[in-house]
């Protein structure tokens, strides 16, 4: 026999080279495809990047780690599409860095959570969950109605996520303010926000236009959790992946 | 070839060679960390575990949620407990099989020591502090991953460094998987945390990758972080410590070639299997199910491997409880890695994602492998480390493997009833076709197994607070006034 195992065990160097090579390969094979197959994410209409508001909520909803008990991506079950929805498309978090389908479910799924209660509901909820459902195990987060929502960055985080690819164009990023106060004021003239921002929801829970806490920025980003494909209008070729 | 392996193997533990004494003061900082953050994270185990059945626990406070303590949890119990426990048997096990004295000496692993202790410390406090990439058992964000990757390098450094200086013609087996171990883990550390900074001077970042493609990579990651942090170099441990202490050789050679390779070249491909019927697209999916399914046979491999190196060794098991926690260890591994495949199967999986089934089948593996196989080496290495004759108390040790196996039975059973049964009840129609249960009627039905699991992880800490008395007292240089012999023949006697 030509080969022997023993010229391997006698070489470090060749040894942590053909180990190197040998844990390569798995993963070449399964991801470099998913960013050179176009199908892998669907063409579907709708999905838009956040805007400042849920852009901030969303980070609110990594920072408490909601995701390590609340799933995004319903499974293609008949009895998850009748409890949480349509299930989840890979096109509905292109704009997810990172990503949030988490991998457990002590509380329900959240992928399109967004209209199905009221802002009222969530800000009650979010207080005092066993208030609204008794037998709810979630933590309080009543500390987000006090606490003032920190912005002045908001042009650094849309513009990082351009530098990664999401599509914030400059006008996006010019009235990126604007448009977060825009969300949070219930007596604002939102016409260019949802020009923007298609379907974003307005958020005010201090009754202040000026003062807006991390629950507005939270409450924004849930209300809009899979609204913005509309489900109901998706032919089986735009589902191909 | 094989008596060149059983020499290194069976290379006593005296501190020189050629005059020229092991770094030992390091192993020994590594020892008493590893117990230190051992009880850290189970004691934040057991506390986020009653958060679960009593929800007031959380105390209303922001740093204090389930949210934020579950990634300080499982941090401290992979990175803390298990990442000391594998770089310092990695420096002791290295320079014996090597017969040199770890390359550099000792400063540059006591950088590596203060270096991974500073890292754990900067992700723990960030995780209470709320500053989190979210992406599971890769938290930290992107100023500590830095600081990571720079005392990985020296890590790397030290240990290839050691075996090139080696006096032994042969690299040992266990040094196989420590170095693919280092090699895997700095890679996918690397790949799955690149992001970008909103600025230098803040802690938050965006991941380089979006939605299904950062699903792959993070589950790519994810997955070997349990391949090549929790396995690949747990074997590490399984292969030096086991015939050490069974003072038998490995029981194949053969097999622990064919066993390594195709190990490491399997693992990679398991990571979808956490993405079944996801968005993530059905050929990833399917890739992920078979190799999961295939790694049952070379993990089994490394069972039989080392289960069947204490042939002709059996009675050591009656009277060493220290070789009882390793050789069980291994059992629990061999179970866990047949439940791991079940579950990868895209039917069974429907069932059990989303539920405790999954958490159950983890705790199988963390506290019955990678957990009780760090006990077995703290058992044989404290006294080796601290020139005693043996352990403190032979009986300690005894009580200690009973208590954590009566908790890990309790908790793996309570999960896997609660799994199940909630994965049931989210699936059951009633007689008029409308799903039976809302989703709150399955949180409410989970409390009594939640209670369980609270006791079994209480039993568990309670085994490693026994250990931490034991350790203490062997280092103060007591020996238990009963005799030694004697204890474990009480002890089998009684069982």
């Amino acid at each position: 026999m030509a080969f022997r195992h023993e010229t391997i065990e006698k070489n470090v160097v060749l040894l942590a080279v053909l180990t190197l090579l040998t844990v390569s390969i798995g993963g070449l094979v399964q991801i470099i495809p998913l960013f050179t197959i176009e199908t892998t994410i669907e063409r579907v209409e709708g999905m838009r990047p956040y805007s400042p508001l849920e852009l901030m909520g969303r980070n609110i909803y990594i920072r408490e780690g909601c995701y390590v008990c609340h799933s995004q991506q319903i499974r293609p079950f008949k009895d998850e599409v009748e409890r949480y929805g349509h299930y989840s498309l890979a096109a509905e978090s292109m704009f997810d860095r990172p990503f949030q389908w988490g991998s457990k479910r002590t509380g329900p799924d959240l992928a399109r959570v967004g209209g199905k209660y009221s802002n009222d509901w969530h800000v009650a909820h979010l207080i005092d969950p066993r208030a609204v459902v008794p037998e709810s195990i979630m933590p309080s987060y009543a500390f987000l109605a006090n606490r003032p929502l920190r912005y002045d960055d908001i042009v650094a985080h849309l513009e990082t996520n351009r530098a990664l690819g999401v599509p914030y164009t400059d006008e996006m990023i010019a009235n990126a303010v604007a448009d977060l106060r825009a969300q949070a004021n219930p007596d604002a003239n939102t016409t260019e926000l949802l020009k923007r921002y298609p379907k974003a929801v307005v958020t005010n829970t201090t009754g202040d236009p000026n003062n807006i806490t991390e629950m507005d920025a939270l409450v924004a980003y849930l209300q809009m959790l899979g609204t913005l494909v509309q489900t109901t209008d998706l032919r089986l070729e735009d589902l191909r992946q | 070839m094989m008596k060149g392996q059983e020499a290194a193997a069976g290379y006593a533990t005296a501190g020189t060679l050629h005059g020229e004494p092991y770094v030992e003061d390091v192993v020994r900082a590594f020892v008493i960390a590893t117990i230190f953050w051992g009880v850290a994270a189970f004691a934040v185990g057991v506390y986020i575990a009653l958060q679960l059945a009593y929800p007031v626990l959380n105390l209303d406070l922001e740093w204090t949620t389930f949210g934020r303590l579950r990634p300080l949890h499982t941090s401290a119990a992979i990175f803390a407990f298990g990442g000391n426990a594998l770089i310092g048997t990695s420096f002791y096990v290295v320079q014996r099989t090597c017969r040199v004295r770890l390359w550099g000496g000792s400063t540059p692993a006591w950088f590596v020591f203060w270096g991974y202790q500073f890292f754990i410390v900067l992700a723990a406090l960030g995780y209470v502090l709320g500053i989190t990439q979210s992406k599971e058992y890769a938290e930290p964000e992107w100023y500590a991953d830095l600081w990571l990757a720079l005392v990985w390098v020296v890590y790397f450094a030290i240990f290839l460094g050691t075996i090139v200086k080696r006096k032994e013609p042969h690299i040992y087996v266990a040094n196989w998987f420590y170095l693919a171990f280092i090699i895997t883990i700095a890679m996918l550390h690397i790949v799955n945390n690149i992001a970008m900074p909103v600025s230098l001077f803040g802690t938050k970042s965006y991941s380089a990758y979006a939605g299904v493609q950062d699903a792959m990579i993070q589950w790519w990651y994810g997955h070997n972080a349990v391949g090549f942090f929790l396995t690949a170099g747990f074997l590490g441990m399984m292969y030096y410590f086991i015939p050490k202490r069974a003072e038998r050789p490995v029981y194949s050679y053969r097999l622990s070639i064919i066993h390594f390779w195709a190990l490491i070249f399997i693992y990679i491909w398991a990571g979808p299997h956490h993405l079944h019927y996801t968005a993530l697209p059905d050929w990833a999916q399917m890739l992920g199910m078979t190799f999961s399914v295939m790694l049952w046979m070379p993990s089994w491999g490394g069972m039989i491997n080392g289960i069947m190196t204490l042939s002709g060794a059996w009675d050591k098991l009656r009277t060493d409880p220290g070789l009882r926690f390793s050789v069980t260890a291994v059992a629990f591994y061999g179970m866990s890695t047949f439940e791991g495949p079940v579950m990868s199967i895209r039917a069974v999986n429907g069932l059990s994602h989303y539920t405790d089934w999954t958490v159950g089948h983890v705790h199988s593996g963390a506290l019955g492998w990678v957990a009780f196989i760090t006990f077995g080496a703290i058992y044989f290495l404290v006294p080796a480390l601290w020139k005693r004759r043996e352990m403190y108390s032979t009986r300690l040790i005894s009580w200690h493997f009973w208590i954590s196996t009566l908790g890990i039975v309790l908790y793996i059973t309570s999960m896997w009833v609660s799994g199940i049964m909630q994965g049931l009840m989210w699936r059951a129609y009633d007689s008029l076709g409308f799903l039976q249960y809302s989703f709150v009627e399955t949180v409410a039905a989970m409390h009594p197994f939640y209670v369980v699991r609270a006791l079994g992880g209480l039993l568990f800490l309670s085994g490693a607070l026994i250990m931490v008395y034991n350790v203490w007292r062997t280092v103060r240089g007591k020996v238990e006034a009963a005799p030694v012999r004697a204890a474990p023949v009480a002890v089998g006697a009684a069982e």
